[in-house]
């Protein structure tokens, strides 16, 4: 802020402002970090060519188009527990619809598969008071027993060219069109989030509901959306993984939760609501690609993986949250 | 603990229980204690006054060892406090009262007073009833009539303040520093806490009492230190100042002309303003008043009378069972607080933290929370525009920020005031309701507020205002409604030629115990 009066603030004032780090400096620091540490010492495995790139931003993108959604619903002041279900569900509706009928029918449907879900969150969550994070580990239950249901088990070949190419498996000139949705989603998502009064409103919900409220902002109506919208994002995540793997399976998603929190966490989301970065979970998404990526070519197992993805996660959200001096 | 006699005129170095000398402290390179010296004498109650802002909290703090001064020394008992953080000071006797009370509201007050100091039996189990006994005898010794067993959210604010007395004191305590303890205590409450801390200081006990309200100072202190941006500007037995001193030395001006009554203009023709009638709910018994455009209107009572219930009735946060609101003689129906600001009220609130801000948030966002539609098309804010209605909003009421960007949090609690203030302007109310704003903010943000209210209904606004600071009722409002269970049992009104002196104003409300006897519902 320019011209302003000279500074007059309390003590306290003073010394706070002084310790807070400009918001997300960690993440784009060790985002940095870990690139360099990768391109030296993988370098003759590959980390550096084109090619390794472009598998990062394609494995990376559902990650980031539910970091994104999950943004919202933690800056509410609300947590979504069923993205990964919904991601199978969305994938096993979209994928029978393809086979069935056509993509104009199974795409609609697959994203709309999100919206009621989300807006069942919403609703259930607000009226009858229950936390957000009980309601969705609940309907992750629901969800995910229906997505096991509908195709008893079975995986769902997909056939249709058009829907593959355009939702995960083709390129336009260089870009892979999962990183063109990635770019289009945040986007849109950051504007949203930066520059409307919805973003406001729901940054005010998840700082503080009660002050939210007697500011005249209709709080059920922003956490309701802010879980319709972290939904919809996984449902589109599930049209494009559909896309990707040529064929839907109901295990899809279901590792996706832990990371896509910890992206969220990691670009500078407050668990606690109120405070929150769509950059920072694009960026916390790709720290989370290029480690994965690291640790396949490092010759690591898939179970070594796991193991050291978890490691990985608890160290780099506690980092990040070490800039927050309080609580 | 020995408990020598109280002292002596000439033994003054051996009654000396707390000595800091020369106390500089910076924050990024910003000095706000400039050598201050503290002296606190056994037995006695020190008043430690000042305008927010002006280091009693950093220098209490320093003291208490959640800050390390940059130069300077404390000595307790003769003995220097070395650095070791609060563990230290509370060693030594040192025990600090909080503003932010540090109790857990689901907890019951005996175990809340020792907690993790709780007697064991011989299983190495807790001695509950041994917890109820220790609990009860440290309420007693400063003569608190709760019940060890009543969970602490479910007590008044000023039974909660003495709890957290009677914690500080089950660890032998023989200095305690009190951080605005009567900022949120209606009268009654009050003087148990004034007989409490008597009490005390009777048993050998030093008190550095904190506070805004200057009567309390020369009431039950025995002396007072002003601090006045980090220096101390006045340092003398109560017996010798005044009031106006004190404030000179707060100010270095005088407060005197802000809190006289000042005539002016209430359009009373045609439909009232606000016309609210027959109200009623679990907390309310019928209450009905008009107010006029231009006019001010006090509401006086006791806490638990009702007055902050109307409040959040009319401001549509509690439900109505019963009861009309009218706004210039249109009927509204408030269902919630997003209808009341659509109608034109505004609140701000009794809880500033609670109810008034996001913490967390710029001084710029908290001010505009409530108006980002205004600014708005299609739902895209225009910042350009938004930045500068809260700029000048920084500007009007003289917040002192370092920018529309820092933190609420960072504010003193006046300047938070003033912010919520500022937020509820921002809506462009014409009835703003303003539940006890002064509550905790220090003299200059106090009238710089009074003067927006007064601002406002000069614009042809209503105002209707709680206050437990009889003297700004007396100072500002044309007419007094006094409440008590729930329902407005006088109305007090200078047009009528009633006295809305603030000795008129206190005995109405006391007197109105015997008032019209109301069935309660």
């Amino acid at each position: 802020m320019s011209g302003m009066a000279p500074p007059a603030v309390s003590a306290e004032g003073r010394h706070r402002f002084a310790r807070r780090l400009p918001s997300g400096a960690i993440i784009y620091l060790g985002f940095v970090l870990i690139f360099v540490l990768f391109s030296i010492t993988l370098r003759d495995s590959g980390f550096l060519t084109l090619e390794n790139q472009l598998n990062i931003l394609r494995q990376t993108a559902f990650v980031s188009v539910m970091a994104f959604g999950m943004t919202y619903a933690l800056s509410a002041g609300e947590i979504d527990l069923s993205i990964g279900a919904v991601v199978a569900l969305t994938a096993m509706v979209t994928a029978v619809l393809l086979r069935d009928a056509n993509a104009l029918v199974a795409v609609p449907a697959g994203l709309s598969v999100g919206i009621i879900v989300g807006l069942a969150n919403g609703l259930l969550t607000t009226r009858l008071r229950v936390p957000s994070f009980l309601i969705t580990l609940g309907m992750a239950g629901i969800v995910g027993g229906l997505s096991r249901w509908i195709t008893s088990l079975q995986p769902v070949p997909v056939l249709d060219n058009t829907y593959t190419f355009t939702f995960g498996s083709g390129d336009i000139g260089p870009f892979p069109t999962l990183f063109l949705w990635t770019l289009a989603v945040l986007l849109v998502a950051h504007v949203v989030y930066r520059k409307t009064t919805f973003g406001r409103e729901l940054l005010a919900t998840g700082g503080n509901r009660t002050a939210a409220r007697y500011s005249g902002i209709n709080t059920a109506r922003i956490r309701i959306a802010s879980l319709v919208i972290c939904s919809s994002t996984a449902a589109l995540a599930g049209l494009l993984y559909v896309g990707r793997l040529h064929s839907a399976r109901y295990t899809l998603g279901e590792t996706d939760l832990l990371t896509v929190i910890a992206a969220a966490v990691i670009g500078g989301t407050s668990m606690a609501g109120g405070r929150g970065s769509i950059i920072g979970a694009l960026l916390g998404s790709l720290v989370m690609g290029v480690l994965n990526n690291g640790l396949i070519l490092m010759g690591f197992s898939v179970t070594e993986q796991d193991i050291a993805r978890g490691v990985i996660i608890i160290v780099a959200v506690a980092l990040s949250l070490r800039e927050a001096p309080e609580s | 603990m020995t408990a020598p006699p109280a002292a002596s005129v000439d033994g003054l170095a051996t009654s000396v229980v707390l000595a800091a000398h020369g106390i500089r402290k910076s924050f990024s390179g910003v000095e706000v204690l400039h050598g201050v010296d503290f002296t606190l004498r056994r037995g006695e109650v020190h008043g430690l006054v000042g305008q927010n802002g002006a280091g009693k909290s950093t220098l209490v703090k320093i003291i208490d060892g959640a800050y390390t001064g940059d130069a300077g020394e404390i000595q307790v008992n003769g003995v220097p406090l070395g650095p070791g953080g609060p563990g230290a000071s509370r060693k030594r006797g040192i025990a600090m009262v909080f503003q932010e009370f540090s109790l857990i509201p689901a907890m019951p007050v005996g175990q809340n007073i020792l907690l993790s100091r709780e007697p064991k039996g011989r299983t190495g189990l807790i001695d509950d009833r041994g917890v109820r006994r220790q609990a009860r005898d440290a309420l007693a010794r400063i003569g608190a009539d709760i019940d060890p067993d009543r969970l602490v959210e479910e007590l008044p604010v000023g039974s909660r303040q003495l709890v957290e007395i009677a914690k500080a004191l089950s660890q032998d305590a023989s200095v305690l520093i009190l951080d605005e303890p009567t900022a949120s205590l209606a009268a009654a409450e009050i003087r148990v806490l004034t007989e409490a801390v008597r009490k005390l200081t009777a048993d050998g006990l030093s008190v550095v009492y904190i506070t805004h309200h200057l009567d309390e100072v020369v009431a039950i202190c025995d002396r007072v230190t002003v601090l006045r941006d980090g220096a101390v500007t006045l340092s003398a037995p109560t017996s010798e100042v005044t009031i106006s001193t004190i404030i000179e030395g707060m100010l270095g001006r005088s407060l005197e002309g802000t809190l006289a009554y000042q005539p002016h203009d209430v359009d009373r023709t045609g439909a009232p303003l606000l016309r609210v009638a027959g109200l009623r709910n679990r907390r309310l018994n019928d209450v009905s008043f008009d107010l006029h455009r231009g006019e001010i209107v006090g509401v006086a009572g006791l806490l638990g009378s009702g007055r902050s219930e109307l409040m959040r009735a009319v401001f549509g946060v509690d439900g109505l069972d019963a009861g009309t609101i009218q706004i210039g003689g249109r009927q509204v129906d408030i269902r919630r607080p997003g209808d009341a600001l659509a109608a034109g009220i505004a609140l701000v609130p009794e809880d500033r933290g609670r109810a008034g801000l996001v913490r967390e948030h710029s001084v710029g966002h908290n001010i505009l929370m409530a108006a980002w539609r205004r600014f708005a098309r299609a739902g895209f804010i225009n910042d350009e525009a938004a930045r500068r209605t809260a700029e000048g909003f920084v500007e009007q009421l003289n917040i002192r920020t370092t920018g529309l960007d820092q933190e609420v949090k960072g504010l003193s609690g006046g300047n938070q005031q003033k912010v919520v203030v500022a937020k509820n302007l921002s809506v462009k109310p014409s009835v703003l309701l303003l539940d006890d704003p002064t509550v905790g903010v220090d003299v200059g943000s106090r009238r710089e507020i009074l003067v927006q209210v007064r601002e406002l209904a000069a614009e042809g606004n209503g105002i209707l205002l709680v206050s437990s600071e009889f003297e700004e009722l007396s100072g500002i409002a044309d007419r007094v409604l006094v409440m008590k269970d729930g329902a407005v049992v006088r109305v007090l009104d200078r047009d009528a030629g009633d006295d809305l002196s603030q000795e008129a104003i206190t005995r109405a409300v006391q007197s109105s115990e015997v008032g019209p006897a109301e069935t309660q519902g």
